[in-house]
């Protein structure tokens, strides 16, 4: 693994657009500067073994170019909210879309600031959980958001997206909801679709391999 | 307890903390998962422990004695460890309201569904921490009140050498090592088990006290004199030994835990390995409980030492490897296991370092090693007594000219900061002797800027209460009310302060005097205490060790409470000199240490008599090596140190 130079020298370590803590992640990317060619498989097996359950590596690839973070440049997230209907959260969705800008307060380390929400949402649909039945009951489930965010400055982040939701109408679940981001990369021509960020390394590495067959 | 035919595991709440989690400060620290950590099958162990350090996770979970009493227990094929720590009271208030019980950090595993809660007190202030959790796991308070179904509640670790304050709470404590006794613990908890359990808790408790592995408080009785002393201190019951004696382990390098030191994923106040080089301290530091109670001295092997750093740092990937013991520059080895060591590391990202206070030159050639290729920030050095005459009530053998040539060395060799700790309410202290502090710091940046040729040099003074201990020299002393101690250290501040050639220079950091009362009272006092305890947590005591959650005044509307109509009170634990016939709430519990020797001892304090090392020098008769059947373990100095400064 790569140092930093000076008196106390850091690993290079950079975790592009970490998710927030609290969530849930199938998508996070870091990049890890290595100091000698490693073979990206057996790395990833190593690095899983030494991880703790639950953060799984799913695969290495080497990078070359220097723009990895730049290639992040919007999440889709994944929103359970367990006390929420579908029919509340359908409104509420529905208030967001159609505000111009929704601003919400948040602390960063330079004071509290200001964050455009609608600006940064890209995507929003609300779809439905079904329970496993209680009897005879009567079971609506509960509402699930799936959002697309632009990677904007500040992030905006799932909390950020209910705090709006709280704003424009008056959604506040009693039970916390559960986020998990699903993926994270280059947006689509559609300007809603994310494709994968490591794609052209996997294709600079197949032409690699290919010329090198030849 | 739980049965042995008892084998179905409680249900994890972890599904039910995870719901909470986004809720609180700081939530990785509730979730275990670290590297090195274990989860054993529930089924299958017949003897189950928690370990606890009653202080947040950031504190407790780099403590070593827990590390080890985990790897030691996990490693017995029958038994498992899982550790808990106290939770901030932010997740409090959300575990109550919603019934989450204490839990262990592996197995998020609820902690009244174990054999053994083990809690290791460090320092005193733990305690209010051990009720809360205690509460929270929804075992009653008291021992008396327990049932078949409650794990037995057992303290350990350094405040366990005086457990009178508190003898309500807990079934019974551990004096001394904890390795080998956890291992007889866990042995008679085993067979009492197999044998079906006869007689129940009283039985058990009865037995761990015959076996002297534990003190247990409630087979002895505690009889008070009209004037509130104790009268005496009995066994209340046949085959109990009238004294307990502390546990010591021998030879430690057949001890070489921990092997896989845990990793933590939150942050913690040490983030670096640690490697145990030697235990026991012969310096003979009167204030010192710790070098006190853990004689005789007995080093790891310098090959044991460099065969655990190797191992540890392959298991864990850290970066720093800390060379831990009460005075690391006095191991027997400790220069060609430096210069080894640094020979080993250099090229490698590791850093090592030797958290040691010793006050001479030697100490210098040594962080000079350690720091071959980085920053020579600061180094730090403990004279503790302002003036000669008071260094020599403490024994701590240091002049005024040692501690000039130590710095000098130090500020020639590139160091550019020299951190000084004192402590104030030292006995015989009187203002002339705090106030020499401001006098030496001066004299240290003199000489500083003379031999560095540079005026950016600094030195911070710390100082912090001094607060008598049991089995120390200073057991009987009074000590200093929190009004002295607060005026002396303003009369500090105001010396460097004035001294405008060398004050900006000189930095000074301390503690005033009230939590040192708190502090003084919970060493130092008996089982009436244990009410004080209560009271002082039902009111809302909690992280009584952190500045920003500490009451002093909820302690003293505590203490006036539960102390009603014991004819005693705060003072008359804190700043009473007791006589020398006075019966002391610990002097049935044994550290090895003779009374005779104590009172000796505390007499040529007063008297300004200094005692040597007996690592050195002839035995001083302190009684522990002939009480415990222990000696000194010291390795042969076969190696001449070739690269740095031989020792004076």
């Amino acid at each position: 693994m790569a140092f930093s130079s000076g008196f106390s020298p850091h690993p290079k370590i950079s975790y592009a657009n970490a998710a927030p803590t609290g969530t849930a992640s199938e998508a996070e990317y870091v990049e890890i500067a290595v100091v000698e060619r490693v073979d990206p498989q057996t790395l990833a097996t190593e690095l899983d073994a030494a991880l703790p359950p639950g953060l799984d590596v799913v695969e290495v690839v080497e990078v070359r170019s220097s723009d990895f973070a730049d290639r992040l440049q919007a999440s889709r997230w994944r929103i359970e909210l367990p006390d929420v209907t579908v029919e509340q959260a359908d409104e509420a969705m529905r208030a967001l879309w159609s505000a111009d800008s929704v601003e919400v307060q948040r602390r960063t380390k330079s004071g509290m600031r200001a964050i455009d929400v609608r600006a940064a949402l890209l995507a929003g649909e609300v779809g439905r959980q079904t329970r496993p039945s209680q009897g005879s009951e009567a079971n609506p489930g509960y509402a699930i958001l799936q959002v697309v965010v632009r990677q904007v400055t500040p992030t905006v982040r799932p909390d950020d997206i209910l705090a709006a939701l709280r704003s424009v109408a008056g959604l506040s679940p009693a039970v916390p909801p559960q986020v998990t981001r699903e993926a994270q990369g280059p947006l689509g021509a559609d300007g809603v679709t994310i494709g994968d960020p490591l794609e052209q390394d996997r294709e600079n590495r197949a032409d690699e391999a290919a010329s090198a067959g030849a | 307890m739980t049965t042995t035919t008892n084998q179905v595991a409680p249900e994890s709440v972890f599904a039910q903390l995870e719901q909470v989690l986004p809720l609180v400060g700081k939530p990785i620290q509730y979730v275990g998962g670290e590297v090195n950590s274990v989860i054993k099958e529930w089924a299958g162990t017949s003897v189950r422990w928690v370990l606890m350090y009653p202080d947040a996770y950031e504190v407790g979970a780099p403590n070593q004695g827990v590390q080890i009493l985990y790897e030691v227990i996990n490693g017995v094929e029958d038994a498992l460890a899982e550790r808990t720590y106290a939770v901030w009271p932010d997740l409090e208030a959300l575990m109550r309201e919603r019934g989450i019980p204490q839990f262990t950090v592996d197995a998020h595993r609820p902690v009244r569904a174990f054999d053994v809660l083990g809690l290791s007190f460090a320092t005193e202030l733990g305690y209010t921490n051990m009720l809360t959790a205690l509460d929270l796991a929804g075992i009653p308070l008291h021992a008396g009140d327990r049932t078949d179904d409650d794990p037995l509640v057992i303290a350990g670790g350094h405040a366990a050498f005086n457990p009178e304050p508190i003898a309500d709470f807990i079934d019974a404590a551990v004096l001394g090592d904890g390795e080998q006794a956890a291992l007889t613990i866990t042995d008679l908890i085993r067979q009492f088990k197999a044998e079906g359990e006869p007689g129940g808790r009283p039985e058990l408790l009865l037995r761990l006290a015959q076996s002297g592995v534990a003190y247990v408080p409630s087979r002895y009785d505690v009889e008070y004199l009209p004037d509130g002393r104790i009268r005496r201190v009995v066994p209340n019951h046949a085959d109990i030994p009238w004294r307990v004696a502390k546990h010591t382990v021998m030879d430690l390098d057949d001890w070489d835990y921990p092997r896989a030191p845990l990793v933590p994923l939150a942050e913690t106040v040490h983030e670096r390995m640690s490697v145990e080089i030697f235990r026991g301290c012969t310096r003979g530091c009167r204030f010192c409980q710790a070098g006190m109670i853990t004689r005789p001295v007995r080093e790891r092997s310098k090959a044991g030492i460099e065969s655990m750093v190797e191992r540890g740092l392959s298991v864990t990937g850290f970066e720093e490897v800390g060379l831990l013991s009460l005075s690391s520059a006095d191991h027997s080895e400790i220069a060609p296991l430096t210069t080894s060591l640094a020979d080993c590391y250099t090229d490698s990202q590791v850093s090592l370092s030797l958290p040691s206070t010793r006050v001479d030159a030697f100490n210098v050639d040594l962080a000079n090693e350690l720091s071959r290729n980085g920053r020579r920030s600061g180094l730090t050095f403990a004279p503790e007594g302002g003036s000669e005459r008071l260094r020599r009530v403490i024994n701590k053998q240091v002049s005024e000219e040692d501690l000039i040539r130590t710095v000098t060395t130090a500020y020639a060799a590139g160091w550019r900061q020299v951190k000084l700790y004192f402590m104030c309410g030292l006995p015989t202290e009187t203002d002339e002797d705090v106030l020499q502090i401001a006098r030496m710091a001066a004299e240290v940046i003199r000489v500083g800027r003379e031999v560095s040729g540079r005026r950016d040099i600094r030195c911070t003074v710390s100082i912090g209460g001094f607060v008598p201990k049991p089995h120390t020299p200073f057991q009987w002393a009074a000590q200093l009310d929190h009004e002295t101690t607060d005026a002396r250290l303003a009369l500090l501040r105001d010396a460097i302060r004035a001294n405008r050639e060398y004050g900006k220079a000189i930095g000074l950091r301390y503690h005033d005097g009230k939590p040192g009362i708190v502090e003084g009272l919970l060493s130092r006092g008996d089982r009436r205490v244990g009410a004080v305890i209560e009271q002082a947590w039902r009111d809302g005591a909690r992280f009584d060790g952190w500045s920003e959650h500490f009451d002093y005044d909820l302690w003293m509307t505590a203490a006036d409470r539960a102390l009603v109509d014991t004819g005693v009170d705060v003072d008359w634990f804190t700043t009473r000199e007791r006589e020398h016939v006075e019966v002391l709430p610990w002097d049935h519990l044994d550290s090895g240490l003779d009374r005779e020797w104590l009172w000796e001892d505390w007499q040529d304090a007063r008297e300004e008599v200094e005692v040597e090392d007996c690592r050195w020098t002839p035995c001083f008769d302190c009684g522990v090596c002939d009480q415990m059947g222990t000696h000194i373990q010291i390795a042969p100095v076969t190696i001449a140190p070739a690269t740095i400064g031989v020792r004076e």
